[in-house]
């Protein structure tokens, strides 16, 4: 497109490529719980990988995050934000759990 | 977005890097709302398990509404890409029929989920309940205030082009409603897959 400019910088095509991913990885975790094919385990183990990929989408394709373009700050602090949620979300976990087990519940 | 009126009068370059400035001061922002999200959503499965004898999420939720509203924000995420798009192409009819798409798939998503949260407070299921319920609301009514806030920000975001026309601070402000609303996506992602699909199992 002869538009295209740096504040989007895309087409429609990135958009239409993440709709249908995001229309896959959607409808697979919920066929899954629907139909209960699978044992409950693998389906909850299924669902996160879907929402992981998912959402890995929707940040390649809606946001347009991707190595080279986005400003380098930019993806700094994506990855400061996700080294804090996996410390205070995984350290929530921890210690949740390490008490459960200690009240014997 | 309360400067409009310093930025015309920097020189071009200048002005470009103070609009680069707020996006990345925006996107600063979105992690600090990540932030938040994680934790709420590290709440919910803690608390999950405490029902306190009352109602579940196999009796409360419901698969196929779950999948309506997915489907309603995905399908208003994509349809703003389209109006960015038109945005890019300088198209300013296309860009606000796309932004009432936006706006009206959204609308339908916040009613679906007042509709939802009132049946199950007048069930006796409300944030009082249990543990479960008042993490449950406290996650999903937090995403949903930020969506009812992004409605807002659509509404005025079309009344800006329709009365100033494509300029490139409604441009600039434009671009970072693009990434609220996508990012709001990216949550309800989490909420499906956390809440929702395993509650049902």
């Amino acid at each position: 497109m002869q538009h295209e400019n740096a504040e989007t910088g895309h087409g429609l095509s990135p958009y239409i490529t993440g709709l249908v991913l995001a229309l896959i990885l959607t409808a697979i975790p919920f066929a899954l719980v629907a139909t209960g094919l699978l044992p409950k385990p693998a389906t909850l183990s299924a669902i996160m990988a879907a929402a992981v990929v998912q959402i890995l989408v929707h940040l390649r394709y809606f946001l347009h995050l991707d190595l080279k373009s986005t400003p380098r700050e930019n993806l700094l602090a994506l990855l400061f934000a996700a080294v804090l949620i996996f410390f205070m979300v995984g350290g929530t976990f921890w210690i949740m759990v390490d008490l459960h087990h200690r009240m014997m519940m | 977005m309360n400067l409009p009126a310093v930025i015309p009068a920097l020189p071009h370059a200048d002005r470009a890097e103070a609009y680069e400035q707020r996006a990345f001061g925006f996107w600063l922002y979105l992690m600090s709302d990540a932030l938040i999200f994680a934790l709420l959503f590290a709440t919910y499965v803690v608390m999950a398990p405490n029902t306190d004898g009352g109602p579940t999420g196999q009796t409360l939720f419901s698969l196929s509404r779950a999948f309506v509203e997915t489907l309603l924000l995905l399908f208003s995420s994509a349809a703003f890409g389209v109006a960015a798009v038109a945005m890019a192409a300088g198209k300013k009819a296309e860009v606000l029929r796309w932004l009432l798409v936006t706006f009206i798939l959204g609308l339908a998503f916040v009613a679906m989920e007042i509709d939802e949260f009132r049946g199950m407070v007048l069930a006796g299921a409300g944030p009082d309940r249990s543990g479960f319920l008042s993490a449950f609301f406290t996650l999903v009514g937090t995403h949903g205030l930020h969506v009812s806030a992004g409605l807002i920000w659509i509404l005025v975001m079309i009344g800006q082009i329709a009365v100033k026309g494509l300029t490139a601070p409604v441009a600039s402000r434009l671009s970072r409603l693009g990434l609220f609303w996508h990012f709001l996506d990216i949550v309800w992602v989490g909420i499906f897959s956390v809440v929702y699909l395993p509650g049902v199992m």
